[in-house]
């Protein structure tokens, strides 16, 4: 009786066992694998803490501040604007997208800054929160200070400045670039009522200074016959004559600092050197800064002084463009060099960083870049490593070169960064855990 | 590679009807692909090289004859692909095969991926019914797919490994040809290169041709035997992959590698910066297409447009500058009404 009983017992439990199999099985060829599932407690949970913190957050920024609170100065009085530890997360269902995490570097004046990284690694949303066109409530600027010199001296907050200051400065000290100029550009106006309309607004001027000194700017950006592109609409134009007239609307206020997010990634090579050649020529007009945001070293190497390198919302990697072209420290730097073909560099197989940039909602609590690093160790596990400040301009968040400067510090003098990392990477993805597959 | 011709394109022409007037004749046509040649070897790779609008991609659907062609002759392993009958097309189809540039709207939403990679194999009967399963594992495991993803959905995958389904879908059915479309364009940098080297050992390793199309010109140079770069619809240089790059013979190249931004910061270039816009492929211009941009321009090229000609061995080239080779090539006028001769020149005058 009794083991007829335990019998039973035991196939039952068989029986749950299986059918949990199947229903899981089930939810997961309905909502794909099974990290894409969210039961309803974890979906409810999110949207309350969401909620929560969303609520918190507008109420800090509709408090009432006075000018001590959102000036402050700058760190050094060389720099345009400075990244302090931002942080910008974007409140889904799913859960927080930490997109910008505590991204921190310096934009000096008269420079241009280039920011790389693959699409989704928080460049865009680092010039959106300087800008403060972050789409609320869902996204959020959590913490963290930018500081902007403005043009009256002052230096502000621009995370905690209030609006009426904030339009003073948007467009007419900092102006912006797009990837897709036709979603900037108004369709039912003309490209001069355009022109004009920022020259009147931000520079007080009447209708017929305005339409000279737009035809001006215009023939400043290389378009040919600027009388007859005043009366035409945005759809007439080409892609490249789209940019040039963005350029133009950009430089109407002579901007302290032009942000441009993939100025060039919509248009033909021809027409991408001829923005480029502009876009350079242009500084030393205005004599301002830029901050060049792509993901093609290319444009980089040609463009850019210094460089920000981030991956998956983090600063991985900055330093002047010859530190990050010829000495390399992050492993993810050296992937990303390797792997682009470049042309006279020989029939070599190309060197492929395996894996994928990690899901944005559930960061693992060690380096992001863990599983699909060549260099990795044991240690890299412990922890989010620290940036380390290798020169004066060259840093990088990774264990590898942590060690490495402890070990400078102990014994100084004796430190080499190229060595460890540049010389080996060649080989191929054979010793990965994975074979290099899965991505 | 062998030196058996696998492809051969003669005088490919492929034009779009914008406009019919009352009777319903073209009055507007656009000539996308207008009379192109050249012949690929098995186990070969031409690259086609062109900025956005001139051709590229109506040029690989013409191959495959994915739409019907307004002139010329693609003559596929001995066979005139306009003379197959209808139901040899079938077999034609399994020999030649495309890959998309967007792998995320090209692969059914409702199939699991053994389904999608055994579908055609099952259609056309490649293997017996009962080694499907194993024939699909086999070919996933060629493309670096594991095996439990057989019952996967394309969903749950990244885009690299969309285009890795893409790529065991259209290799299932053993093809010979493989147009690939820009298979790398929609993908992040770190996740180029894994295509890339895939692609490069499967053609090795299943003796496969390549027509590879792409706007960008280091992944052309990088997996490319020979290359073709097109303009408007025209290519206007083709050669061997060194004969090209070595000594680029037409402006258009010229302008076209200088305008590359190399990733190194030491290299200054001295670059070659182009006027104007790309003239729309509905509109080119008279004479040679590129003559409005073109640095080197002569009073001929408004007029006239070039010969596609073999300037030097295996070196083609469509450019006025390369005149002497008239003498060998008899130059036969081409269509240009002379009232547009006349009246350019006396403008010009
Ligand atoms: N409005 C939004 N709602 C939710 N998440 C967002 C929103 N905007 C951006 N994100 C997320 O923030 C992260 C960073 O986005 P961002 O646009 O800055 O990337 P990026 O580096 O500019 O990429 P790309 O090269 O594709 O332009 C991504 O994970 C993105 O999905
Ligand atoms: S910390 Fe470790 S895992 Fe991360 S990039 Fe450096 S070596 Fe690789
Ligand atoms: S034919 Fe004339 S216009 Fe055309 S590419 Fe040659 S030189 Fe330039
Ligand atoms: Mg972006």
């Amino acid at each position: 009786m009794k083991e007829k009983l335990q019998n039973a017992a035991a196939f039952i439990r068989k029986r749950a066992i299986r059918f949990g199999k199947a229903v899981k099985k089930f939810f997961t060829d309905i909502f794909g694998s099974d990290s894409g599932y969210i039961s309803r407690k974890t979906e409810k949970e999110i949207s309350d803490y969401n909620r929560k913190e969303i609520k918190r957050l507008e109420k800090e920024k509709r408090r009432k501040l006075s000018p001590e609170d959102y000036r402050t100065e700058m760190q050094n009085p060389d720099n345009i604007a400075e990244f302090d530890d931002l942080k910008t997360y974007f409140y889904t269902d799913r859960g927080t997208v930490k997109a910008v995490d505590g991204v921190s570097f310096s934009i000096p004046k008269g420079v241009t800054v280039g920011i790389v990284g693959e699409s989704g690694c928080g460049k865009s949303v680092t010039a959106m929160s300087l800008m403060r066109l972050i789409q609320g409530p869902l996204g959020q600027i959590t913490g963290g200070e930018i500081r902007f010199a403005g043009r009256d001296g002052y230096t502000y907050d621009m995370v905690k400045i209030p609006t009426k200051d904030l339009y003073r400065i948007r467009g007419k000290e900092i102006a912006m670039i797009f990837q897709e100029p036709m979603t900037s550009l108004n369709p039912v106006f003309t490209i001069g009522n355009q022109i004009d309309e920022v020259l009147i607004t931000h520079l007080d001027m009447n209708k017929h200074e305005a339409r000279k000194r737009s035809i001006e700017l215009l023939t400043q950006v290389g378009i040919p016959m600027p009388e007859q592109i005043c009366d035409r609409y945005p759809h007439e134009l080409s892609g490249g004559m789209r940019q040039r007239v963005m350029i133009t609307i950009a430089l109407a206020c002579q901007p302290r600092l032009i942000i441009a997010d993939e100025p060039t990634t919509a248009l033909d090579v021809t027409i991408q050197a001829q923005i480029l050649d502009l876009l350079r020529r242009i500084k030393t007009q205005f004599d301002g800064s830029i901050m060049l945001i792509t993901h093609d070293l290319g444009v980089i190497a040609e463009m850019a002084e210094f460089v920000v390198l981030m991956y998956a919302g983090k600063i991985i990697e900055t330093g002047t463009v010859d530190e990050i072209f010829y000495n390399p420290l992050h492993p993810y730097t050296i992937g990303l060099q390797r792997s682009k073909p470049v042309i006279d560099s020989g029939k070599e197989r190309l060197y492929s960083i395996p894996g994928n940039v990690p899901n944005p909602i559930n960061m693992p609590p060690y380096c992001y870049f863990y599983d699909r690093c060549r260099f990795r160790t044991p240690e890299c596990k412990k922890g989010y490593p620290p940036f380390v400040q290798l020169t004066e301009t060259h840093g990088t968040a990774c264990w590898l070169h942590q060690r490495s400067a402890d070990a400078d510090y102990e014994n100084a003098g004796t430190f080499t960064t190229d060595a460890a990392t540049t010389d080996t990477v060649n080989t191929n993805t054979a010793n990965m855990p994975n074979g290099g597959e899965n991505f | 590679m062998s030196d058996k011709i696998i492809l051969e394109v003669k005088n490919l022409k492929k034009y779009f009807v914008m406009k019919k007037d009352l009777l319903g004749r073209p009055k507007k046509v656009l000539k996308a692909v207008d009379d192109i040649s050249f012949t690929l070897k098995e186990g070969e790779t031409i690259g086609i090289v062109g900025e956005s609008g001139c051709g590229k991609t109506t040029m690989g659907r013409s191959v495959l004859r994915l739409n019907d062609i307004t002139g010329g002759e693609v003559v596929f392993n001995g066979e005139t692909v306009a003379d197959i009958p209808a139901r040899k097309l079938r077999k034609l189809r399994t020999e030649m095969q495309i890959i998309f540039q967007d792998p995320y709207s090209s692969l059914p939403p409702r199939m699991s991926v053994g389904q999608i990679i055994g579908e055609a194999v099952k259609v056309h009967k490649i293997v017996p019914i009962e080694e499907l399963r194993a024939y699909v594992l086999d070919i996933m495991g060629k493309c670096g797919l594991q095996p439990h993803y057989y019952d996967r959905f394309p969903h749950e995958f990244s885009g690299g490994q969309r285009q890795r389904i893409c790529i065991a879908r259209a290799l299932a059915v053993r093809p010979k040809l493989v147009v690939c479309d820009e298979p790398v364009s929609a993908l992040d940098v770190s996740i180029q290169a894994n295509i890339i080297n895939l692609l490069e050992d499967l053609r090795d390793e299943m003796k496969l041709s390549y027509i590879f199309i792409s706007h960008d010109l280091s992944v052309i140079y990088h997996v490319s035997d020979k290359i073709g770069v097109m303009y408007l619809g025209n290519l206007v240089e083709l050669a061997s992959k060194d004969d090209l790059f070595d000594n680029p013979l037409s402006p258009y190249t010229r302008t076209l590698f200088s305008a590359v931004p190399a990733p190194d910061p030491r290299k200054k270039m001295s670059r070659i910066i182009l006027t104007g816009d790309i003239p729309s492929p509905a509109n080119p211009p008279h004479g040679c297409k590129f003559h409005n941009r073109c640095p080197e321009c002569m009073q001929i090229c408004k007029m006239i447009r070039p010969e596609f000609y073999e300037a030097a061995p295996n070196h083609f080239v469509a450019c006025h500058c390369y005149y002497r080779h008239y003498e060998l090539h008899p130059y036969e006028p081409v269509s240009v009404p002379p009232s547009t001769l006349y009246v350019k020149s006396r403008k010009q005058g």
